[in-house]
């Protein structure tokens, strides 16, 4: 039937497009990577954080040249057969010639050095806790159908709110709870203007980010630049290492051997997917977002809902302002969140408005910054600043929906009317 | 025995018109009672009162026997009313259990959902009324016949005995309306009330007890089918003497001015919507596609006025061959298009009528010399039009989203006529309008018809394209079963096409052509 | 009840030209409302950080009436500096013009309108970034990449303006001019893109592009456009690039400023008098219609966001070329979130945007002399922007606070994410 072969027809030119691009990076791998190797030349990763795990595993020690050319030949290869026979998850083959690029980076920048493999992928994660943060916070209101852009203002005003009243207080517990208030209060600020006053959801939210960097900088110039030992010094959250869990080989010092917020974070990804997905409440918060209409023929509440799942969200963005400085570095610096809450955005639509996608995708942006961090410290012959460039240019680039196609709630954005 | 529900005094005004004056209804248990009325009559508004979607401004209602204060659904669902909307109000992501449970969710130890519980009341109610679905399903996998079974079983699993069924009909084929005619009076037989709004004559007289006629938000009153012919109601609900028929000329055929030729267009989810279509229109002739919503009649129009791309095929305008169709390139070929979507495609509602008129236009002489906009010639064009097209507005200058709908339509009328079109698309060229308007447009098409244009009209309303056509082709699954000439079509048998049973099995069952003269419904 | 039903029962109703001259005073009172509540409430903030007011606040129960001078004292003090800060002393101006007058001598009458023209070369890069804003408001797109576009027209402005040597200033300058703007409209470009290839959001893709451009910069200042020395600038300009001044040093208002005024009209003829200014409105307004009637909305996205960001890039320009003279690191800060602000403000109307980058530039040009004499950060004006720009979208609040009953039509500026 001619219906039938449609679908292998007409987007064969595009295939061929893919493959051709493949071809290219592959060329583009040995074209960048592999002169500045010399033979017998290798590469040493560390898989251990520390002496004390239990099980020590050996360093990996790869030879570069073998490397290089065996991950070269892996990207072309896949071109290749893409434009032969075509792959059929875009998402797979995104993610082999991604890792196939990015190994090859980092076995040619560790050429006749060590890294510490496992130092990386924990930095990752920590660096991945506040983009995750920010990005659960959008799955939380965009189920209901609220855009909050404003996810960077909140986590900055969180960020300022929790380590004053940490150092005031001297408990980084009742600071942690501040920040989290404090996100839950400029949450209700937005949800209440697009809700009640039906602001354009994008404006509240640009407009809470600008109130919210001059109040912060208003205030730390007034306040915290003066009395620094008193405001702004608050100390940071131990690491606590999970007994048993944190022994376990490359997964314990990763996930096992953090600090409180970074568990938390964890935590509300897996009882976030259950109560999307397993309760009445995630049931009604999704149909809410998908078609509201029906939801209030139903007898449910629209605008409850989303005043309830915005301020949730909002405390969830408040603990990522709070990792900033209680979680981080102490203290509070101006515009310290840096454009972390529109990464966040990013990372909820690349993982598809869904919690462990937006964690997952969190993880690969925590990567790429971590990755920067550690190619300054290997001093690769490439300005910092530009490596700098990295998360911002790979959100970019996962916002073309280049791979995989990401289909927001359907309601997304619209205010409710009767 | 008190009636199970009575409305007494409903009144309810938007900014600028009273929806709802003063409306009594009475209905009683075991009754089907018809509510009938133009577009625009009050209906839906009365029935979004009943639910508790908007609050009267004055009135009273009592359910069985009893004052009841219903201010949002949840008050109607607990006294037992159901409703079941024009527009269904599914989830199409969710499953057909996550859809009839939500708001009266299960639970499974007191905090997880429990489905299995829902989908097994689910196939017992679809056993028990003969509603035959898949509790797994999605609903966006569902054709429109079953997604109407779902909202019905959702009215049901909540226990209603009082059914509002909104312009239950309006996506169905005529051999489905049947089956829901059916399945309305067992649902009768087990002691429900239903309350079954609609527009159609014919569905009124073949299925009510009693019908309450309401004309501009008044109950004009309340008869029984016996007492009362179709004309007599239609005079009712108008308000007039209505011309039950559109009167034509025979056709003086031309040369073929559209040409499709095996042509694939995808939707919007990339699903082949239209495969291999073929279907030639002559200058001088109606060319009407009658099918149920949703059977690649959207995508067609797209792919001929350039809205959507070409997956492959050949289209021929007035003999030219159109590769890459844009919309402008098939504009300026003399094609006018009326569009489905008089709100998200035809009009630019903030914009004033003036520049609406000229929407298509505005960069051509006399309206734009260069880059420059001739503001003047603009808005002496839309004066000039506006008044022969009968476009009731103040004037040229307010936003067209201040205009009715059926004004709003005659702006995109006055723009796609004025233009010297040998081609003419309509969409659903009547969909939502009154009476007045619906005749108005009509005889505006029919006339374009006779000065020579080739006309092709797609209308989910099987009255509205045998009213209009000479040739009636019925599509199906993104196909055209087969092509009739509109003189002799019987609406049996194009109901059988519609419903996707090959034109030689339905042609056993009934005769392809009709004995008698076609009569106009609406 | 549907939108469509809806609109049918909206019965229409005769407009006369009195009601639109009254029409255009009732679209300038929400605006004005705004901005008057937004300083009210920057005053609460200034009184409740006042050391004064807290002093006062300590005394209540000895003195319950001291807190109200206390607060006034506060609030006049900041409020006072900021408007001689930015519009001058009415006395000093007169005795200048009276010197001048009989003595020919200018020097009084510069210094006495020394901070009113400060306030118009302050305002004069807020009225093109305004205008970037506005342009992309027009067509339902959000630049908030204003401040990036702003960045790197400045930088292309600056580069062309100090490594070309030995031109005459009728070539230089306008090459200067274009290099910004040039810089500013591939900084748009590329979002613009992005959003009409792939639906990206504008709002993201303009924001990380910010941060690309700081990182950007970061390594041109530091390398490849570093002048000789220690610091991180770009080396000087040209003479022959420069905006001329009217005024002799250290006045600073500059032809940049009639430039702007310039852009504006010309941005007004553009919208509402050509067929491409149609064409971007109906795409703004609604997408799909537009697509109906035979435009290209995605060719309108990329020419908008080029545009706009060539707009924020003349920004960028005007400030080098007129003002600074060389670009150094953290050089636009602020003016791309200023710029939402005021195209809010200024309802996207060019002649709004002007208005309300002349009210900006005296705020940020008087807050400088707030925060030296009265020790107010000048972060309070993001403050008040913050505000204002809320009770600009958001007229209910506005008309709940002073109960007034206006009924506007309220349009939608953005949308969800692309799709």
């Amino acid at each position: 039937m001619a219906a039938e072969n449609l679908s292998t027809k007409i987007p064969s030119r595009k295939r061929i497009a893919t493959g051709i691009a493949l071809l290219v990076i592959g060329l583009l791998m040995s074209v960048f990577f592999l002169p500045g190797t010399e033979t017998g030349q290798t590469a040493t990763f560390g898989l251990n954080l520390s002496s004390s795990a239990a099980i020590l595993l050996p360093d990996m020690t790869l030879p570069v040249q073998t490397s290089l050319y065996v991950l070269v030949l892996i990207v072309v290869f896949m071109g290749a057969y893409h434009m032969a026979r075509g792959i059929r998850s875009p998402g797979a083959l995104f993610g082999v010639v991604a890792f196939c690029f990015v190994a090859a980076f980092l076995i040619w920048a560790t050429r006749g050095r060590s890294l510490s493999l496992i130092g990386m992928l924990t930095s990752s994660l920590v660096r991945a806790t506040p983009i995750a943060l920010a990005a659960l916070c959008g799955v939380i209101s965009e189920r209901a159908a609220v855009v909050n852009i404003g996810i960077e203002g909140i986590m900055l005003i969180a960020a300022e709110a929790s380590v004053v009243t940490a150092s005031l207080s001297d408990s980084l517990y009742i600071g942690l709870m501040v920040g989290i208030l404090s996100g839950a209060l400029i949450a209700a600020l937005h949800a209440w203007l697009v809700i009640r006053f039906k602001v354009d959801q994008i404006v509240s939210g640009v407009a809470i980010n600008i109130f919210a960097t001059g109040t912060t900088s208003f205030l730390s110039s007034k306040y915290l630049q003066h009395q620094s030992d008193l405001l702004n010094n608050s100390g940071t959250f131990p690491i606590i290492s999970i007994p048993l869990l944190s022994k376990i080989p490359i997964i314990g010092p990763i996930f096992f051997e953090n600090n409180l917020i970074v568990y938390l974070m964890m935590i509300i990804v897996i009882v976030m997917h259950i109560v999307l997905y397993y309760t009445p409440w995630g049931l009604r918060t999704r149909a809410v977002g998908e078609h509201p209409k029906a939801a209030d023929t139903l007898g449910i509440n629209v605008y409850l809902m989303r005043y309830v799942n915005v301020i949730v969200g909002g405390m969830i963005a408040g603990l990522g302002g709070a990792y900033f400085t209680l979680g981080s570095v102490g203290r509070f610096d101006e515009v310290m969140t840096a454009g972390k809450g529109f990464i966040g955005l990013a990372a909820m639509i690349f993982g598809n408005w869904n919690p462990l996608g937006a964690f997952t995708s969190s993880l690969i942006f925590g990567f790429a910054d971590s990755l920067q961090v550690k190619m300054q410290i290997l001093k690769v012959p490439i300005p910092s600043s530009i490596l700098g460039m990295a998360p911002y240019i790979v959100t970019m680039i996962v916002l073309t929906g280049l791979v995989g196609q990401a289909i927001p709630p359907a309601a997304d954005g619209q205010p409710y009317e009767k | 025995m008190p009636p199970v529900l009575q409305l007494k005094g409903i009144t309810k005004a938007f900014p600028g018109v009273l929806a709802n004056d003063h409306i009594d209804l009475e209905l009683n248990e075991g009754e089907i009672h018809c509510l009938l009325g133009e577009n625009g009559a009050g209906k839906t508004t009365l029935m979004n009162i009943l639910y508790g979607l908007y609050k009267p401004d004055a009135g009273e209602i009592y359910v069985r026997g009893q004052k009841a204060e219903i201010e949002n659904p949840n008050d109607a669902i607990q006294r037992g009313i159901g409703m079941v909307h024009q527009h269904f109000m599914l989830v199409p992501v969710m499953t057909v259990t996550e859809n009839v449970m939500l708001g009266v969710e299960e639970k499974r130890n007191g905090v997880f959902l429990d489905r299995a519980k829902v989908a097994a009341r689910i196939r017992e109610i679809s056993h028990d009324y003969g509603l035959e679905v898949d509790p797994d399903a999605y609903i966006k996998d569902l054709p429109v016949g079953i997604q109407q079974r779902v909202e019905i079983i959702k009215v049901l699993y909540r226990q209603a005995d009082i059914l509002i069924l909104d312009e239950p009909t309006a996506v169905l084929t005529p051999q489905e309306v049947e089956g829901l005619f059916k399945i309305l009076r067992s649902l009768v037989a087990k002691g429900k009330s239903l309350i079954f709004i609609t527009h159609k004559l014919k569905e009124v007289m073949a299925l009510a007890d009693r019908i309450t006629v309401l004309r501009l938000g008044r109950t004009v009153g309340t008869v029984t089918p016996s007492e009362v012919t179709p004309e007599r109601l239609a005079s009712m609900m108008v308000g007039r003497e209505v011309n039950l028929t559109v009167s034509k000329k025979p056709p003086k055929v031309g040369d073929v001015a559209l040409e499709v030729k095996d042509l694939y267009v995808e939707d919007e989810r990339h699903q082949v919507a239209v495969r291999g279509l073929s279907l030639d229109v002559r200058a001088g002739e109606v060319l009407g596609i009658a099918g149920v919503q949703g059977n690649g009649q959207t995508q067609l129009v797209y792919a001929l006025t350039g809205l959507a791309p070409v997956l492959s095929g050949e289209i021929r305008i007035l003999g030219k061959p159109v590769r890459k169709p844009t919309p402008r390139k098939i504009l300026e070929l003399g094609v006018g298009h009326v569009p489905e979507d008089r709100q998200r495609h035809g009009l630019i509602l903030s914009f004033p009528i003036h520049d609406n008129m000229v929407l298509c236009t505005y960069y051509q002489a006399p309206f734009a010399r260069g880059i420059n906009l001739q503001e003047k010639v603009i808005v002496a064009n839309a004066e000039t039009l506006a008044k022969q097209f009968d476009v009731r507005t103040p004037n040229v200058f307010v936003p067209a989203s201040s205009l009715s709908g059926g004004n709003q339509q005659k702006v995109i009328v006055a723009r796609e006529f004025s233009r010297p079109i040998k081609l003419l698309i309509a969409s659903q060229p009547t969909r939502g309008l009154d009476v007045g308007s619906i005749e108005y447009i009509h005889s505006r098409i029919i006339e374009k018809r006779d000065e020579g244009a080739a006309v092709l009209v797609v209308s989910s309303e099987l009255d509205e394209i045998l009213a209009l056509s000479d040739r009636i082709a019925v599509m199906y699954r993104g196909q055209i079963v087969d092509i009739v000439p509109a003189a002799q079509a019987s609406k049996e048998y194009l109901g059988l096409l519609m419903a996707g049973i090959s034109p030689a099995d339905a042609a056993k069952s009934v005769a392809p052509v009709a004995a008698g003269e076609v009569e106009r419904v609406f | 009840m549907s939108a469509k039903e809806k609109t049918e029962k909206t019965e229409t109703r005769p407009k006369s030209e009195k009601n639109r001259s009254q029409a255009f005073w009732q679209s300038l009172l929400v605006p004005v409302l705004a901005v008057f509540t937004g300083l009210v409430l920057g005053g609460i903030v200034i009184a409740a950080t006042d050391k004064g007011v807290a002093a006062a606040f300590g005394n209540f129960s000895a003195n319950p009436v001291g807190i109200f001078p206390a607060i006034w004292k506060a609030v006049a003090t900041a409020y006072g500096a900021l408007f001689y800060g930015s519009l001058g002393s009415p006395r000093e101006i007169i005795e200048g013009l009276r010197v001048y007058r009989s003595s020919g001598d200018m020097a009084l009458l510069l210094k006495a309108i020394y901070p009113f023209t400060e306030s118009l070369v302050t305002a004069t890069p807020y009225i093109f970034a305004g205008l970037a804003v506005a342009l992309g408001f027009r067509c339902g797109l959000f630049n908030i990449g204003a401040e990036g576009q702003f960045f790197m027209g400045a930088l292309g402005s600056a580069f062309v303006g100090y490594s070309l040597i030995g031109l005459p200033w009728f070539i230089h300058l306008p090459l200067a001019i274009l290099g910004g703007a040039v810089a500013g409209a591939v900084w748009g470009a590329i979002p613009g893109y992005l959003k009409a290839k792939f639906g990206a959001h504008e709002v993201v893709n303009t924001i990380m592009m910010n941060w690309i451009a700081f990182r950007l910069s970061d390594w041109l200042l530091t390398g490849p456009m570093k002048a000789s020395g220690f610091r991180p600038v770009t080396p000087t300009i040209q003479r022959a690039a420069e905006l001329p001044r009217f005024f002799p040093d250290p006045l600073r208002f500059n032809w940049g400023f009639i430039l702007a005024l310039l852009v504006a009209w010309l941005v007004y003829w553009f919208l509402f008098k050509t067929t491409l200014g149609f064409e971007i409105r109906a795409v703004g307004a609604n997408p799909d219609g537009a697509k109906y009637a035979g435009m290209s909305v995605t060719r309108n996205f990329v020419l908008v966001m080029t545009l706009s960001g060539a707009l924020a890039g003349l920004a960028g320009a005007s400030q080098v070329l007129g003002v600074d003279h060389w670009v150094g690191q953290g050089f636009s800060a602020g003016y791309g979130f200023d710029s939402i602000a005021l195209a809010l403000l200024g309802k996207s109307h060019p002649l709004g945007v002007v208005l309300s980058a002349l009210l900006f530039g005296v705020l940020r040009s008087g807050a400088t002399r707030m925060q030296s004499l009265a020790g107010i950060p000048i972060d309070i004006i993001s403050i008040i922007q913050g505000l204002v720009i809320i009770f600009v979208a958001a007229p209910a609040i506005i008309r709940w606070i002073f109960r007034i009953r206006v009924s506007e039509q309220e349009t939608v500026l953005t949308r969800g994410w692309g799709k």
